[in-house]
C-alpha cells in the first residue's frame, strides 16, 4: 500500500473515533435526558442540566484539540506535515 | 501600517484595544455618577465602539485579491478563532438565546449543544481540507473539485438562499439596538446600522471583516459576562455562576412545583401584547422528547457545517494545521459566551419569581409591581406586561409576560446594576449582530462576484475591476437585506434557524463527499444541491401553510429532510453517471495531504 493510502487509512480511522465521541456526547446521552435527570452532575446541577449547558459544549472543544494533535502526529508519521514557514 | 509588523504586534495591539474599552467603560460609570443621562451613556457607547470599527476597517483597506478575499491567509489561529466566534455568534445568540432558555428550557438547550457540536464536524470532515484546496469562497471548492459552471452557480445560489435568509435577520438586530440606544425611528436605524457594517467590510473586504470581528469579540464577550457575573454577586448566588448554581436551578424547580404552570384562557392570552410569552415550561427538568431534541441538535450541527461565512473563516489561515487549531479557539471563545447564556437565563428567573428576594414580583400586588420603575421602562418598551387574569389582585407566574430580548436587556436593570451595564450590552449586541452580518455580507457578495462575475461571466476581468465589483455587490446585497429587514417580516431567531436548514440541505453532503468520497462527480453533485435545497424549502412551506409533517420534522429542522434527499440523490445520481476524471481523481488525494501546494493558486 502506498504512503499516501496508509496515511489516509489511518486519518479515517481518526475520523470514526472523534466522530464516535461526537455522536455520544450530542446524541446518545440525550436518549436518555429523563433517565439521566435524577443523576446529580457535577457542581450539584442535575446530570442532564449539566451537559446541555456545560458537559457537551467542553468535551467538545477538548476533543478538536485532541483531534488536532493526533492529525498532526498521523501528518508528521508520513511526513506530510507542512514546513513551518509554509 | 497594517502589514508584516502589524501581524507580529497583535497581543499587543488588541491587548491596548481592551485596556482602552475597559477605560471607557470606568469613563462611563463616573459620568453616570456625575449626572450623565441614561440616553447620552447609550449613544457614547454605541457610537464609540462603531467609531472605532469604521477606524479599523479603514486601516485595513487593501487592493489585492487575496487580502480582500482571504485576508493574505496570514491570520494567527487564536485570533481567527475570535474572529470566527463573532462572526458566528449572531444577535440572537447574543440577545434572544438566553431568552429562549428562560421560557423553553431543556428544549431550547438542544440549540446550545448543536451550535457547538457542529464545530466537531467542521474540524474533522472539512476545514483543513478546504483551507488546503486554497479556494476564496465555498462555491469555489464545489467548483472546482465538481467542475462545470453549473455546479459552481448552484452552490452560490444555495448560499445566497442560506446567507440571505440569516443576514436580514441580523441587519433587523443591528437595527432594534440602534433605534433603541440612539432613539431614533426603526426604518432609520436600520439603515444607520447599514452604514456601519459596510464601514467595516467595503474597503478591506475579509480584511477587514477579519480585524474587526476580533475587536467585536472583545466588546461583545465583555458585554455578556461582566453582567453575569455582577448579577451573581449581588445576588449573593455565588462569585464564579457557572460552577455556584445549582441550588439556584433547584430552587427555581421547588418555586415551579409550588406555583404550577397555569394555563391561560385564549379569551385572556388575546390581550397580551405580541411577542411576549410567560413561563410554561419547567427550567431545568426534561420537557421535550429525546427525538425533538436530538433532531434539532442534529440540524443545527450539520447546518453549522455547511454555513459559508463560517467555513471561509479557516481560509484565511497561514496553514492547514492552524486551521485545524483554529476550530478549537473558534469553539472555545463561543464556549465562554454559550455556557453562559444558561446562568443568565437562570439568574433572571430566580431574581423575577422568587419572593424571598427583594427583587422578585410573583406574589406582590398588581399595584405594586405596575408601580416598579424598570417594569414601567419595560412596559413602556412593549417588552413586560402583568395583568390579573383571576382578579385577586396578586400576582401569579401566568400573570407576567416578557420579550424574549428583556432577559439580556432587562435583567441588570432588574438587579440594580447601574445603568453604564445597560449600554455595555446595547454596544455588545451590536458588536455581535454587525460581526455576523459583516461575514454574511461579505460570503455572499465574494461568491457572487468570484464565482458568478469572474469565473464564470469575465474570467479575464483585472484584479481591481473584480475588487470594483466586489465592492459594488456589497452595497447592493446590504441594501437589499436592510430594506426587507426593515418590513420586519419574522422574528430574529426564526430566519436564523431557516438559515441552518437551508444550508445543510444543499450544502452538507456536496461539500463532505467531495473530499470523503473520490466516486462523488459533477452530477451527483448538481443533483445533491438542486434536490436537497428545492426539496428543504417545499418541505417548509408545506408545514408553514398546515401541513403536519412527517417523523416529528418541524419547521426549524426541515434541513433533515432536505439533507437526507440531498444525500440520496447524489449518491444514486453519482453512481449512474461516470465516475470523475483522473485528474478529479489525483486532485482529491493532494486536498486529503496537507503538505504541498494548494490545489489553487495564490491567484486565481
Amino acid at each position: 500500500m502506498s504512503k499516501q493510502a496508509q496515511h489516509w487509512e489511518k486519518t479515517r480511522g481518526l475520523l470514526l473515533v472523534t466522530l464516535a465521541i461526537w455522536f455520544v456526547f450530542s446524541i446518545g446521552i440525550f436518549l436518555f435526558g429523563a433517565e439521566m435527570e435524577s443523576i446529580t452532575g457535577p457542581f450539584g446541577y442535575p446530570l442532564t442540566y449539566w451537559f446541555t449547558c456545560q458537559g457537551s459544549l467542553g468535551i467538545f472543544v477538548i476533543l478538536i484539540f485532541w483531534f488536532a494533535n493526533r492529525q498532526e502526529k498521523i501528518d508528521e508519521e508520513f511526513g506530510f506535515s507542512e514546513r513551518e514557514d509554509d | 501600517m497594517i502589514k508584516g509588523n502589524f501581524i507580529d504586534n497583535l497581543p499587543k495591539v488588541y491587548g491596548i484595544y481592551t485596556g482602552g474599552f475597559l477605560a471607557f467603560i470606568i469613563i462611563m460609570a463616573i459620568g453616570e455618577q456625575m449626572g450623565m443621562t441614561s440616553k447620552a451613556i447609550g449613544i457614547c457607547f454605541v457610537a464609540f465602539t462603531v467609531a472605532i470599527y469604521a477606524i479599523i476597517g479603514y486601516l485595513s483597506r487593501t487592493a489585492q485579491a487575496d487580502a480582500y478575499y482571504v485576508a493574505g491567509r496570514q491570520v494567527p489561529t487564536v485570533f481567527n478563532g475570535m474572529a470566527t466566534a463573532a462572526d458566528w455568534m449572531s444577535g440572537a445568540s447574543f440577545v434572544a438565546m438566553a431568552g429562549g432558555i428562560y421560557f423553553k428550557g431543556y428544549g431550547y438547550m438542544a440549540l446550545l449543544v448543536g451550535w457547538t457540536g457542529g464545530y466537531v464536524l467542521v474540524a474533522t470532515l472539512l476545514a483543513p481540507y478546504l483551507r488546503k484546496f486554497g479556494c476564496y469562497t465555498v462555491p469555489d471548492f464545489i467548483g472546482t473539485r465538481y467542475g462545470g459552471n453549473l455546479s459552481r452557480f448552484m452552490a452560490v445560489v444555495v448560499l445566497t438562499v442560506a446567507s440571505f435568509t440569516y443576514v436580514t435577520a441580523q441587519i433587523n438586530a443591528t437595527g432594534t439596538i440602534a433605534s433603541v440606544a440612539l432613539d431614533i425611528p426603526f426604518q432609520y436605524a436600520v439603515y444607520v446600522g447599514l452604514v456601519s457594517i459596510l464601514l467595516c467590510s467595503m474597503l478591506g473586504g475579509m480584511r477587514g471583516v477579519t480585524w474587526t470581528q476580533v475587536a467585536q469579540y472583545i466588546v461583545l464577550i465583555i458585554a455578556y459576562l461582566l453582567p453575569v457575573f455582577w448579577i451573581s454577586n449581588k445576588m449573593g448566588a455565588g462569585f464564579f455562576p457557572h460552577f455556584m448554581l445549582a441550588d439556584e436551578v433547584a430552587r427555581i424547580g421547588e418555586l415551579e412545583q409550588q406555583y404550577g404552570f397555569v394555563k391561560n384562557a385564549a379569551a385572556d392570552l388575546k390581550s397580551v401584547p405580541k411577542g411576549l410569552a410567560g413561563i410554561t415550561k419547567a427550567h431545568s427538568a426534561v420537557n421535550a422528547t429525546p427525538w425533538a431534541f436530538i433532531s434539532l441538535a442534529l440540524a443545527m450541527m450539520m447546518g453549522t457545517a455547511s454555513l459559508p461565512h463560517v467555513m471561509m473563516r479557516y481560509f484565511t489561515t497561514p496553514s492547514v494545521k492552524a486551521a485545524r487549531k483554529s476550530v478549537g479557539w473558534s469553539l472555545f471563545f463561543i464556549f465562554l459566551l454559550y455556557s453562559s447564556a444558561p446562568m443568565l437565563a437562570t439568574l433572571s428567573k430566580l431574581s423575577l419569581i422568587d419572593p424571598n428576594l427583594p427583587t422578585g414580583i410573583i406574589g406582590k400586588s398588581i399595584a405594586d409591581v405596575q408601580a416598579i420603575d424598570w417594569y414601567q421602562n419595560w412596559n413602556q418598551a412593549n417588552l413586560m406586561f402583568v395583568s390579573d387574569f383571576n382578579g385577586n389582585g396578586t400576582l401569579e407566574l401566568n400573570e407576567f409576560f416578557m420579550g424574549g430580548k428583556a432577559v439580556v436587556l432587562a435583567t441588570p436593570e432588574i438587579a440594580g446594576l447601574p445603568y453604564v451595564i445597560s449600554g455595555l450590552v446595547a454596544a455588545g449586541g451590536m458588536a455581535a449582530a454587525m460581526s455576523t452580518a459583516d461575514g454574511l455580507i461579505l460570503a455572499i457578495a465574494n461568491a457572487i462576484s468570484h464565482d458568478v462575475y469572474y469565473k464564470i461571466i469575465d474570467p479575464k476581468a483585472e484584479t481591481a475591476k473584480r475588487l470594483v465589483v466586489a465592492r459594488v455587490l456589497l452595497v447592493v446585497i446590504g441594501f437589499a437585506g436592510a430594506t426587507i429587514a426593515a418590513l420586519e417580516i419574522q422574528g430574529i431567531l426564526g430566519s436564523v434557524i431557516w438559515a441552518f436548514d437551508f444550508a445543510m440541505s444543499g450544502l452538507f453532503f456536496p461539500l463532505v463527499l467531495g473530499v470523503w468520497w473520490k466516486r462523488a462527480n459533477k452530477e451527483g453533485a448538481v443533483a445533491g444541491m438542486f434536490l436537497g435545497l428545492v426539496s428543504g424549502a417545499a418541505y417548509l412551506i408545506w408545514v408553514r401553510s398546515g401541513g403536519s409533517g412527517f417523523l416529528g420534522i418541524t419547521q426549524l429542522t426541515f434541513g433533515i429532510f432536505g439533507s437526507f434527499v440531498s444525500l440520496v440523490a447524489m449518491v444514486v445520481v453519482s453512481l449512474a453517471t461516470s465516475e470523475p476524471s483522473a485528474a478529479t481523481q489525483r486532485m482529491v488525494d493532494e486536498v486529503r495531504v496537507p503538505s504541498g501546494k494548494s490545489i489553487l493558486g495564490k491567484q486565481h
